[in-house]
Parts: structure tokens; sequence; C-alpha cells
């Protein structure tokens, strides 16, 4: 069986859940066998309506002490969950809970771990894994020689297919540790996209010159309900908040779309972005290295550009 | 308190990704290999500017590998180490490596462990986490800023969307991360004091892995761009719309 770990936060189950729900049922499929979800926490979503990402059925420990992430307290539940269950596969998103999940339960099951996947296993010959290394400038093929394995899934890398499904919902009962981290509070950027989870991101570099000409970037964001991001010089000026930093040292993000605007393309730049489906650069330099790794791009001035660009967009909406 | 931070040898950033021996290993010739970004600037430093408030901390250095992991290590050491041990050992997984660290932890009695949030060559992001179960302590990954009080941390750590303060008894892991502290440069001083300071070596005391690389690939090259003329913008967002169909 193929155990999901089904990530939630402020009572949602998180989308990039429902990827890893369909990138478990398909490797389920392949492997014969069934997909089945794991949910810690309360949520106000219909859990069974995860049925439509392949999952026959769903174990919840429904207990409001889970909605706070503690590693070892829910590493301890899921190891549980998967001696009851008998799974040999289990999958994560490599998103924050996974991180700091998934390499706690490989020790605690010996199951060997691999983190960023990019693809579904390969199973011609035992059990390979395809994941990101070097920041996302090459993959690495993993072989899993334990008997349990697990997988934490890139965010973005798997679609999202729905069956109409429901799946069946069985309350587990588990020993529940006293959590050793307390939360003392958490704050989020409201009203904006996140950055990890955007499809479409608009990113900004030094040659838009200061903060004050940045509604080139944060207009056609609202535009296109996109994310913002900027290079690390930017951040590291105060021109953006450090949280939009992208790159080897910053976020590395796989949206469908990233626009970079006035950026040089720096080797850095690339690790954090290069893994994006579609880039699109716009630089007044053709030498910009930018324009070796992207798909669409106008060599120009953006302070003209870019305003004719977010009046076409706006047609385009309003079309 | 007693502080180990977890020091990994990677190829510098802008280093040639490239593959030897039909693919299945790196090809490291030329290669200039740094300290991993996410070890040195932010695990080291912070823990360094923990030392400089209380000079009765106790800062050790821990590395897997072979020898060529010493110019590292004295690098790390002239930052601002007090003593380093290297585990000699090469080619492991990610268990493996972090069973090392845990022998060598657990021997120390150490309050904070401090990894990077990542290597920048194998991106596991799960050392810290696998040491820390192995250790039965706590685990935060991917903090942006640490304080101790006593014994107690005040972690905060990145979430999607966000971040999240916590509070947490020692001993506790923490995997860092941009944030926790600002980029050293190693002065005379420092260099001078390093190339006498401990280095101890000692052999794995565990052999078992759970993974193993097969082979690399290099992501296909891209098709080539597709230039729109700078007075044309419009192309491009009907391009974008009708062709890529992102928006
Ligand atoms: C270890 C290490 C880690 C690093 N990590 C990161 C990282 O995580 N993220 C990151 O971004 N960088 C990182 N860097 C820095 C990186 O090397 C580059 O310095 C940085 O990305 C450059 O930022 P930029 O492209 O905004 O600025 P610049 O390099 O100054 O480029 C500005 C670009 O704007 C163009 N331009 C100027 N005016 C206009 C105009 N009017 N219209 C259109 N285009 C214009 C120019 O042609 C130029 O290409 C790192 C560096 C090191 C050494
Ligand atoms: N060989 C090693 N020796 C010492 N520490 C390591 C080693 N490999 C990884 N680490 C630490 O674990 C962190 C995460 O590594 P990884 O899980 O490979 O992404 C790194 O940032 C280092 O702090």
């Amino acid at each position: 069986m193929v155990l999901v770990f089904l990530d939630q936060a402020d009572g949602h189950i998180k989308k990039s859940s429902f990827e890893a729900a369909c990138y478990g049922a398909k490797l389920a499929e392949m492997l014969g066998t069934t997909a089945e979800g794991i949910l810690l926490g309360t949520v106000n979503d219909d859990v069974a309506s995860t049925g439509t990402y392949g999952l026959k059925k769903v174990h919840t420990v429904a207990d409001a002490s889970l909605n706070n992430l503690d590693a070892q307290v829910y590493t301890k539940i899921i190891a549980q969950a998967v001696e009851a269950s008998g799974a040999d596969v289990i999958i994560f998103s490599h998103n924050s809970s996974g991180k700091a999940i998934a390499p706690r339960l490989s020790v605690r099951l010996k199951a060997g771990l691999v983190s960023g996947a990019a693809a579904l296993p390969d199973l011609s010959n035992g059990f390979t894994v395809k994941k990101t290394v070097f920041s996302g400038k090459a993959f690495a093929n993993i072989a899993v020689n334990s008997a349990k394995k697990i997988i934490a899934l890139n965010p973005n890398s798997y679609d999202i297919t729905t069956t109409g499904g429901t799946a069946e919902v069985v309350p587990f009962t588990a020993t529940i540790d006293a959590a050793r981290v307390k939360v003392a509070g958490t704050s989020k950027v409201t009203g904006e996209i996140p950055l990890s989870e955007a499809e479409i991101v608009v990113s900004g570099g030094r040659g838009l010159k200061g903060p004050e000409n940045w509604n080139l970037v944060t207009d056609l964001a609202a535009l296109l309900g996109a994310a913002t991001a900027c290079s690390r010089p930017v951040a590291d000026t105060h021109w953006r908040p450090h949280h939009e930093h992208v790159g080897q040292t910053g976020l590395a993000i796989a949206p469908n779309l990233y626009i970079a605007i006035g950026i040089s393309g720096a080797i850095q730049h690339l690790a954090g972005v290069n893994r994006s489906k579609t880039i699109v650069v716009i630089n007044k330099d053709p030498e910009a290295p930018f324009f070796k790794a992207a798909d669409y791009g106008i060599v120009g001035d953006a302070f003209e550009v870019m305003p004719k660009i977010i009046d076409a967009v706006k047609k385009l909406k309003s079309a | 308190m007693k502080i180990l931070v977890c020091i990994s040898k990677t190829p510098d950033t802008t280093a040639k990704i490239a593959f030897a021996d039909n693919n299945t290993k790196f090809a490291a010739d030329g290669v200039q290999w740094i300290i991993n970004p996410y070890d040195e600037w932010y695990a080291l430093v912070r823990a360094i500017e923990l030392k400089e408030a209380d000079a009765s901390i106790a800062l050790h250095l821990v590395n897997v590998g072979g020898a060529d992991s010493e110019p590292i290590i004295r690098k790390a050491l002239a930052l601002g180490g007090d003593e380093a041990i290297r585990v000699n050992s090469e080619n492991a997984d990610s268990y493996n490596i972090a069973a090392q660290i845990a022998a060598v932890a657990k021997d120390g009695g150490y309050d904070l462990i401090l990894t990077g949030k990542e290597t920048i060559d194998y991106n596991g992001s799960s050392i810290g986490g696998m040491v820390a179960e192995f250790l039965d302590m706590p685990y935060i990954s991917n903090a942006s800023k640490l304080d101790v009080q006593g014994t107690e941390a005040t972690v905060v750590r990145e979430i999607e969307g966000g971040e999240e303060t916590d509070k947490v008894q020692l001993p506790v892991v923490i995997s860092c991360q941009k944030g926790m502290a600002e980029q050293r440069i190693p002065n005379m001083r420092g260099i001078m004091g390093a190339r006498t300071k401990p280095l101890k070596v000692i052999e794995p005391a565990a052999t078992e892995t759970l993974t193993s690389v097969v082979s690399y690939d290099l992501p296909p090259a891209k098709a080539g761009v597709k230039l729109v003329p700078a007075d044309n913008p419009e192309e491009l967002v009907r391009l974008l719309h009708e062709e890529a169909k992102v928006i």
C-alpha cells in the first residue's frame, strides 16, 4: 500500500498534498496496490472528497493539538499508521512540513528516503527515483534499497488530475506524545499569494533602478494573480522584503510561468528558478545570460516595454 | 553550553555541472570546493555570534568526508570553531552520514546541533531531521532566527507564505537558512590560529546505507529563446496566452 501524508494549515489541506496524492495513486497503480492518505489535526475540508485524487481511504487523527507541527510527534503517529496499515511506500510533499517529518520517519522506519523527487519511480530494475540535485542544474537517479521507502515530491512537479471518487474516512487511534516544540506565534503574509505555491511569479532585479519603480512588477502580478519575487541584491538593499528573494541562497521555486524583469540571470539566481516551466526575460542587454535559460524574451527597456505589456494583459483579461 | 555545527563540502556555486564515467560520477576536475553556503553563512556564523556573546560556549564542527574535506574544515576553524571532528568516510548516503553525525553528537553531549537547510549539491534537506531522530531530539527545520536564553531556544522557521515562532528546550537540532546571520570573511588571526586548532579524525562507526546513486542526468537543453520585438510587446502576451497557454 502507498500511504500519502496530507499536510494541512489553517484548516485546509494544502494543494501540494493533492499533488502528492495523485502521484501516490499513480505509483500504487504501477505497483498493483492502492493509495491511502493520513491526515493529522482538524480541518474544515470534506476529507472524503480527497478520493477525487485517487485515494481509497484516509486515516484521520482529528486531534486539535496536532494543528501545529511538531515533527517528532507527527513522526511517531505516522510510524504507527504505517505499521497498522502495512504501507510500504510513504509519500510527502517536499514542502516545509515534509522537510521536517520525512527524514525523521526515514530513520524511525529504516526506510530509504528520496527527497526532492521529480518523477515517478522507475520500477524496471528495482526502485529508482529521479530527484533534483545541484540546485536544479541536474537530476540524480537514486536506488532505494530498503524494504520500506519514502518519497518527498517537489512541489509543482506532478499534474493534479481528478477522478470524482470519494475516499473512505477512517479515524485512526494513535498514541500522541506531548509536543516539545511550542508554537509561540505565526505571521503570514496576507493578501499576497505565497511565493512557494504560486503558479505565476513576476520578478524584478537591479535593472528596475529602485523600489519606486516596482509598480511595473506588482501591477502585472496583480493582473495575473501572480506572486512577486526579486533577485538577491534587490532584497539585500531592502528595495523588497527578504521573503521575495529567489535563488541559490533564497527560495527555490518552480511555477508554470516566471517573468524576470531587469535580472541578469546569474547562475546563483537561475539555481532558484530554473525548474519553472516557462521563463520570460525582459532585459535591455541582448547578452544577458538569462536569455539562454528563457523560453520567451524581449530585448528592451523595461520602463518602455512593461507599461505596454500591462495594458495588453488588461485587454486580454477584460476580453 | 556545547554547540555542534555540521559542515559539508560542496562545489562552488558557479561550478560547471557535468558528469563522468557514463554519467555515474560528478566531474570534479577543476572544481573549487567550498563550505556549503548554508552551513557557513548561517549555521556557523550564528554559532560564532552566540559564542561571542558567551565565551563559555564550546563550538565544535563535524564533517563526514575524506581527507580532501580538510581545507574547508580549516576555513571553518578560521572563522571561529574551537575544534573539529572529521569522520573519515566517503560516498555514503544521507542515512549513513546522519548516523555518523549522531554518533559523534552522542559522545559529545551537545545542547545545540546546527546544520544548513540543505546541501547545494545533493539538496537533501534531510540530514538534520535524521540526526534528530537518531538522538530522539526535537528538530526545527528552515530556521531564519535563533536565540538562546538559558536552556530555552527561540526559533523562527519558514513556513509556506510566512513564518512561525517556536520555543523549545535544549537539546535541539536546527537547520539554518537565510536571515540567521550574515556571511563573514576569516581574518589573518583566525587563519593563523586555525592551523593549530584540534582536528580529530575518527573512523566511521556505522556502515549501513539505504539508498545509492545509480546515475545522473542533465536537464534537456532549452529549445532556445523566442525573441519578441521590443516595439510589439503585445505579441508576447498573445504568445503566452495562445502558444504557451500560461496566462
Ligand atoms: C554564493 C552566492 C550566492 C548567491 N545567491 C543568489 C541568489 O540566491 N539569488 C540571486 O538573485 N543572486 C544570488 N547571488 C548574486 C548573483 O551572483 C548576482 O549578483 C545577482 O543575481 C544579480 O542580480 P540582478 O540580476 O538583479 O542585478 P544585475 O546583475 O546588476 O543585473 C541587472 C540587469 O538588469 C538589466 N537592466 C538594466 N537596466 C534595464 C532596463 N532599463 N530595462 C531592462 N533591463 C535592464 C541589465 O542589463 C542587467 O542584466 C549569489 C552570489 C553568490 C556569490
Ligand atoms: N558529509 C557531511 N558532513 C557533515 N555535515 C553534513 C554532511 N552532509 C550534510 N551535512 C549537513 O546536513 C545539512 C543538510 O544536508 P542535506 O540533507 O544533504 O541537504 C547540510 O547543510 C550540512 O549542515
